[in-house]
């Protein structure tokens, strides 16, 4: 029987989520590159010629991700088109909330990833069971009594990292951790404090360790940071130290203006530091384990504003992996005026489909209990 | 908490009250306010006399992209440059309590001028009567947009404004989501208060928002007979505020969350009812509320010390305090407003209409490590003039003193605070396991290291 986060043999899985903040430009990242309609709506940011590389006699990838097109012809990335939500918000933090705590209707402070922790260490027991590259913690990931590393850089990771001074560190770190104990006369400090401490700093003496155990022939780019955050994921993966999730976040893809410029540098970026990732996995030998899922807040205005695109809803996501069955999953929306949604595309996959898909074929976690509700699974997406 | 050692009682106390209606204060500052006296402390705390600060040019000057400000990120230097520097320490601490209360964020009202408005509309009538305030909060059009006032029409109101009104600003509800109203109370009030809605003036700079002014219009306005909470009239939106101020379960219901706010995370239902009665007898004046906390016995008990955990934001300005480093509004002043969002507290910015989630809920690993981390780095600015001061009172306590006494000389340095038994005993065991200094120079680190171990305890995460 399956336990979960692993699968029928006992192999561990390793989910790595990338989001693309600030709401990345559906219309733009895989192009309608025959659609006249697409090209009357965007008169300055339409993308044509050398600027897209085709997929089929309807849609195109933007130019600039070189990589995703290379996975894509391998069948080892899916492509989820017009992915969404009913009644779209076009607030960034609204609609990231909505896709943290996959819950549209209601504002929720449970996020769907903190609850896949739960689900997989019950007991709060591996204090990196899920690890997050950057500073604070994305709601996706809260959810009580659930601890989540918030890594900034690996090696500087833990408690006195930034300071200037000869400070006795170690001698500081011994007295603290003798501090973080749970155990407490009168109530104060509360044990959930001190437990707290104790995971951070079992988390952090962990996760340090993780760069020393890692060795790779793969070169990333220092100054990519999401190359960089990717690294640091294949390091904390190759460690094996019982993280099953990862969560990474690039941006910002709020190309309000000069969009040209920065969706393509942008892309670039990410393009760039997914092939080295995945260049990697497969040197790790990690690669039938892991799921790459990448997605962003909303998709933008069909129309251009002269510069650049505005709010809009709507979009795209990306699934790579080994275990992935690639190809075009969903319609991509069409852009008539009548099909359109208040000037956007209309959704036409839920993305809490995708999830219970993630949950349930790949994670092997519950989707049910996680999402408070049985979705439908996207069929043969995911290889059990 | 017990007291490690003994202490004088008043500088104990005068600490506490200023961590509470404050940010907390300097060892320099306490022995001020003692001699001026607990009570007098307290109404100086409670009379903050709201004026345009003296400062605001220079501001202006510094953080030039804050001036009319764009976004919520252009907008937060100003706050947090006010939250640790301002000698008006209650009149910045209940701004923060109705930010947190009356909530307006950048997640949808992404507005710098709107939600600085909004700061300044707390400063001043933050300590007044309940009603002014309330009605107030009900024609600030960041509000107004922020919970879609400007969608409520005389033929289809939005009830949005009228529940969250009764729901999370006023009356409340209990944890079985029902409260002392009813559905047809919520669609009484968004009637009331169609009309209501806001237009925007002309921007003074060429980038900058459009600043946006209250505008009642009587043809959108739904004049008709209204039931609301038992009461028949044609109510317009004041109508409803003063209905709302009257009501038992409001004065309950602002009593609790002052109480939750200023005193401990759990409340006291004795105190919170004794709380409600203050805010009946004085028309719902916030001022006679806090009086009536300061003064108490309750409030000046061991018993509630150290009760309430510290939001992100009480930490950071509390630890920028005690440096005493911020003299110019400068690039490292406008920093300091991202070491809450890091912390989980992204000031003009709360998750929702609900505000945050307080107390015990501020703490996971990733903040722990950047409370401690802020902490201690501040800390060790050596040549900030706070720490400077905090230094030398540990080394005018004596150069021969023991662990122990050394210890309880840096939490009296550090604004006479205190720690559990069961830490102060490993904090006194570090000390008596440092190298003894041998020039001042070292003499200096030692105290520091104190300092930063002092400031990385869980007793250091609450107020």
């Amino acid at each position: 029987m399956a336990t979960n986060g692993h699968n029928g043999n006992g192999r561990a899985k390793n989910l790595v989520v990338i989001q693309l903040s600030g709401g990345n430009d559906y219309l733009n990242t895989v192009v309608p590159y025959q659609d006249g309609l697409y090209y009357d709506y965007r008169p300055n940011m339409g993308l044509s010629g050398e600027s897209v590389i085709p997929v089929d006699d309807r849609i195109a990838f933007n130019s600039h991700m070189g990589s995703f097109k290379n996975l894509f012809d391998e069948g080892k990335m899916a492509v989820l088109m017009g992915i969404g939500y009913p009644e779209p918000n076009r607030s960034h933090f609204r609609s990231m909330d909505i896709w943290h705590t996959a819950e549209p209707a209601v504002a929720s402070s449970e996020g769907w990833l903190g609850k896949t922790t739960k689900a997989i260490d019950p007991e709060g027991k591996n204090p990196v069971t899920t690890v997050n590259f950057g500073r604070g913690l994305p709601r996706a990931l809260a959810y009580p009594d659930v601890s989540v590393a918030s890594v900034g850089a690996l090696e500087s990771y833990g408690l006195y990292t930034g300071l200037a001074g000869a400070s006795n560190r170690d001698a500081l770190l011994d007295t603290v951790s003798r501090i973080y104990q749970p155990m407490s006369d009168d109530g104060l400090p509360s044990l959930r404090l001190l437990q707290t401490g104790r995971g951070m700093l079992d988390g952090a003496d962990t996760l340090r360790s993780a760069p020393e155990k890692y060795s790779s022939t793969v070169e990333y780019n220092a100054d990519n940071p999401i190359a960089q955050s990717l690294k640091g994921v294949a390091q904390v993966m190759s460690a094996d130290l019982g993280t099953r999730i990862f969560y990474t976040q690039h941006g910002s893809f709020d190309t309000h203006t000069n969009e040209l410029v920065n969706h393509a540098k942008l892309w670039d970026e990410v393009s760039e530091a997914v092939e080295c990732f995945w260049a990697d996995l497969k040197e790790q030998d990690l690669a039938d384990d892991t799921l790459i899922w990448i997605f962003s807040e909303f998709g933008r205005r069909i129309e251009d504003n002269g510069a650049g695109t505005d709010h809009g809803s709507g979009g795209v996501a990306f699934m790579i992996g080994n275990p992935v069955e690639g190809g075009l999953y969903g319609d991509y929306p069409s852009l008539k005026p009548a099909d359109q949604l208040e000037g956007d595309v209309h959704y036409n996959t839920d993305y809490r489909d995708v999830y219970a898909t993630i949950l349930d074929d790949f994670m092997h976690v519950d989707s049910e209990w996680v999402l408070n509700k049985k979705f439908d699974r996207i069929p043969e997406l995911v290889a059990n | 908490m017990t007291t490690a050692v003994s202490r004088d009682t008043d500088h104990a106390l005068m600490a506490h009250l200023l961590r509470r209606a404050g940010f907390g204060a300097t060892r320099d500052q306490i022995e001020e306010y003692v001699a001026k006296g607990y009570d007098e402390t307290v109404e100086d705390l409670l009379h903050p006399e709201y004026s345009d600060p003296e400062d605001q040019d220079l501001l202006d000057r510094y953080f030039i992209a804050s001036v009319e400000a764009r976004s919520v990120g252009h907008a937060d230097p100003q706050w947090a440059w006010r939250m640790a520097t301002s000698d008006k320490h209650l009149e910045e601490k209940i701004a923060l309590f109705w930010h947190g209360l009356l909530a307006v964020g950048g997640i949808k009202l992404d507005h710098g001028l709107e939600m600085l408005t909004e700061i300044d509309l707390f400063r001043r009538f933050g300590l007044g009567k309940f009603g002014d305030l309330l009605l107030e909060i009900s024609r600030n059009p960041g509000m107004m947009y922020w919970l879609d006032n400007q969608e409520s029409h005389k033929d289809a109101p939005n009830e949005n404004y009228g529940r969250e009104l009764l729901e999370l600003f006023s009356m409340g509800i209990d944890e079985m989501g029902e409260g002392a109203y009813t559905e047809d109370d919520v669609k009484a009030a968004a009637r009331a208060f169609t009309g209501w809605a806001s237009k925007p003036t002309m921007p003074p700079f060429f980038l900058g928002p459009f600043p946006m002014e209250f505008q009642f219009d009587p043809d959108d306005h739904d004049d008709g007979e209204k039931i609301f909470l038992g009461e028949v009239g044609n109510w317009n939106g004041e109508d409803i505020v003063e209905i709302i101020v009257r009501q038992r379960a409001t004065a309950e219901f602002v009593a609790r969350r002052l109480y939750q706010f200023f005193v401990a995370d759990e409340a006291d239902e004795d105190e919170v009812r004794r709380l409600a009665d203050v805010f009946q007898a004085n028309d719902g004046e916030i001022r006679s509320v806090l009086r009536a906390i300061f003064t108490s016995d309750h409030f000046k008990s061991e018993a509630v010390r150290y009760r309430k955990m510290k939001s992100p934001t009480e930490l950071v300005f509390g630890v920028a305090r005690l440096t005493d480093r911020f003299d110019l509004p400068d690039l490292e002043a406008s920093q300091l407003a991202g070491h809450p969002m890091f912390m989980g507290q992204h000031l003009l910015n709360p998750p929702s209409v609900e505000g945050w989630h307080e107390g015990e809920e501020w703490i996971d690993s990733g903040a722990l490590v950047e409370r401690i981390n802020f902490a201690s780095n501040e800390l060790e600015r050596r040549d900030a003039q706070g720490i400077q001061r905090m230094v030398d009172r540990v080394r005018e306590a004596g150069s021969d003193l023991s662990s122990m006494e050394y210890v309880s000389a840096c939490l009296d340095a550090m604004g006479c605070i205190d720690v559990s038994d069961r830490t102060f005993s490993l904090v006194a065991e570090h000390a008596s396991g440092q190298l003894e200094p041998t020039n001042e120079d070292e003499e200096i680190d030692r105290a520091i290291e104190i300092f930063q171990l002092i400031a990385s305890t869980p007793d250091y995460q609450y107020c």
